[in-house]
């Protein structure tokens, strides 16, 4: 199951000069744009692991890009995103986020159902994933 | 949203139908000249920028190379990117950060910075303080870099041959791999007293070999320096009167032989020790009724106030640093 976070995520995956296009535009606002990756995509971890520090200062995509291709070799099969943040007084967060990288085979979420008191039911999703592996060796290929 | 996805196919279209399609059979070099728009660069460094014979000889030199590398790659005949990191050598004050800023202005121009912004920086902004700092710290440096020109003022001091452990090594070795692999990204220029960086590069020979361009600053002569004296005041609207333009072309001559002269640096101080001399003597004389030529007018009083001229002291020095008092 194709994983949908960030903007673009029902797109087709952008290509590097797609990326590229996208960075000149958050550059050119003066966001400054940080690599993020992970294996637990669950849409409530909000926390993915730093790539380096966020960019700040910067007037082309080409550092961004070489960090990029960076992370996508150190971790070849995980998420990665792109996130830029505006730090405009009063707005302070985070502007655009993007799926940047994905593993080859996302094999989905499962729906865990609880019941408690009375009948209530309480669902969570799990990622297949997760269950398997230990954080580090998940999405590897043949897992 | 979809702007990119939207704007990317006519780029595309736009590209093959310049590659293939109507390709010129002849080029007019001219006309190519006149749109790039380094003709008003190149005019306004030989206009604004006094002498340095060599230096804008070189500059030309390289900017017709990248025209007629662009002319030729349109017909098909590229000889892929060359290299355009480059080492300004002279003693101080001969205007290699001038220069590098109008290279970094030419180097956009005909396309082969993105951007065209000069990110400037000296061995504290590479080199860190402890193990393990240096490498993120040149890196973050050369991120800013990247799509524009990266001047590191007095390379030399990266290299340290009395200290082995320097971390100094180690940003040079970053900087090699990117200035090899990413030469599409950044142009580095490294700029230094001329002996220091001959010793510097006799010390990293890779360095050497990927500079393609080492341009050497001469020395100011005396006419220059007093041209270049003319220029600076024109611009703060100054001007000598007669007298003091002769005193000042003897304070040159004079200067030249004092230590620590730094070509047009030492100009620019001596100027502005005089206005604060000029200054003074129009309010010390504050009864009397001032027109604008007096507000504009240095005299020679202004210049032969300089400690420069007490001739019965030899120990004088008209430092740099120093104010300057009368």
């Amino acid at each position: 199951m194709r994983i949908t976070q960030g903007a673009f995520s029902f797109l087709p995956d952008l290509t590097d000069d797609e990326i590229r296009l996208q960075l000149e535009y958050c550059l050119s606002n003066g966001w400054a744009v940080s690599v993020e990756h992970t294996d637990d995509p669950h849409p409530r971890n909000t926390y993915w692991d730093m790539w380096g520090h966020p960019m700040f200062d910067l007037r082309d995509p080409a550092g961004i890009m070489t960090e990029l291709a960076e992370c996508r070799l150190a971790n070849p099969e995980s998420y990665i995103r792109i996130n830029a943040f505006d730090s405009t007084h009063g707005v302070e967060s985070i502007a655009l986020s993007f799926i940047a990288g994905r593993p080859s085979a996302e094999p989905g979420f499962r729906l865990d159902r609880t019941e408690t008191a009375g009948r209530t039911q309480r669902y969570s999703l799990v990622p297949y994933a997760v269950d398997k592996s230990p954080a580090g060796e998940r999405y590897r290929a043949g897992v | 949203m979809e702007e990119p996805t939207n704007t990317r196919p006519e780029r595309d279209d736009d590209a093959a139908s310049g590659a293939a399609g109507t390709e010129p059979v002849t080029i007019d070099l001219a006309r190519e000249y006149e749109e790039a728009g380094i003709a008003e660069v190149l005019d306004a460094l030989d206009r604004e920028l006094v002498g340095l014979q060599p230096v804008k000889r070189r500059v030309r030199e390289i900017a017709a190379l990248l025209l007629v590398e662009q002319v030729r790659e349109r017909m098909g005949l590229s000889a892929g990117a060359p290299s355009l990191h480059m080492c300004f050598t002279g003693n101080p004050g001969t205007g290699k950060t001038t220069v590098a800023m109008r290279m970094a202005e030419i180097l956009h121009r005909l396309g082969y910075c993105r951007k065209g912004h000069v990110v400037a920086v000296t061995r504290d902004d590479l080199v860190g303080q402890y193990i393990g700092h240096t490498a993120p710290k040149t890196k973050e440096v050369l991120k800013k870099a990247m799509g524009g020109v990266l001047f590191i003022d007095e390379a030399y001091y990266l290299h340290r041959p009395e200290n082995e452990k320097d971390y100094g090594q180690e940003a040079i070795e970053i900087l090699l791999q990117v200035m090899e692999n990413q030469r599409d990204d950044l142009v580095v220029i490294l700029a230094g007293y001329k002996d220091r960086m001959d010793k510097f590069f006799a010390s990293n020979p890779g360095m050497s070999s990927r500079i393609a361009h080492h341009v050497e600053f001469p020395d100011y002569s005396d006419t220059e320096l007093f041209e270049i004296a003319e220029i600076m005041l024109a611009e703060w609207h100054y001007r000598f009167d007669e007298a003091a333009a002769a005193a000042f072309r003897e304070y040159l001559a004079v200067r030249r032989e004092r230590p620590h002269f730094a070509n047009a640096r030492s100009v620019r101080n001596a100027l502005d020790r005089i206005r604060l001399r000029q200054a003074l003597r129009l309010f010390e004389e504050r009864g009397r009724q001032l027109t604008a030529d007096d507000l504009v007018t240095v005299c020679e009083s202004d210049v032969r106030a300089s400690r420069l001229f007490d001739v019965d002291d030899d120990e004088t020095t008209e430092d740099d640093s120093e104010g300057g008092t009368p």
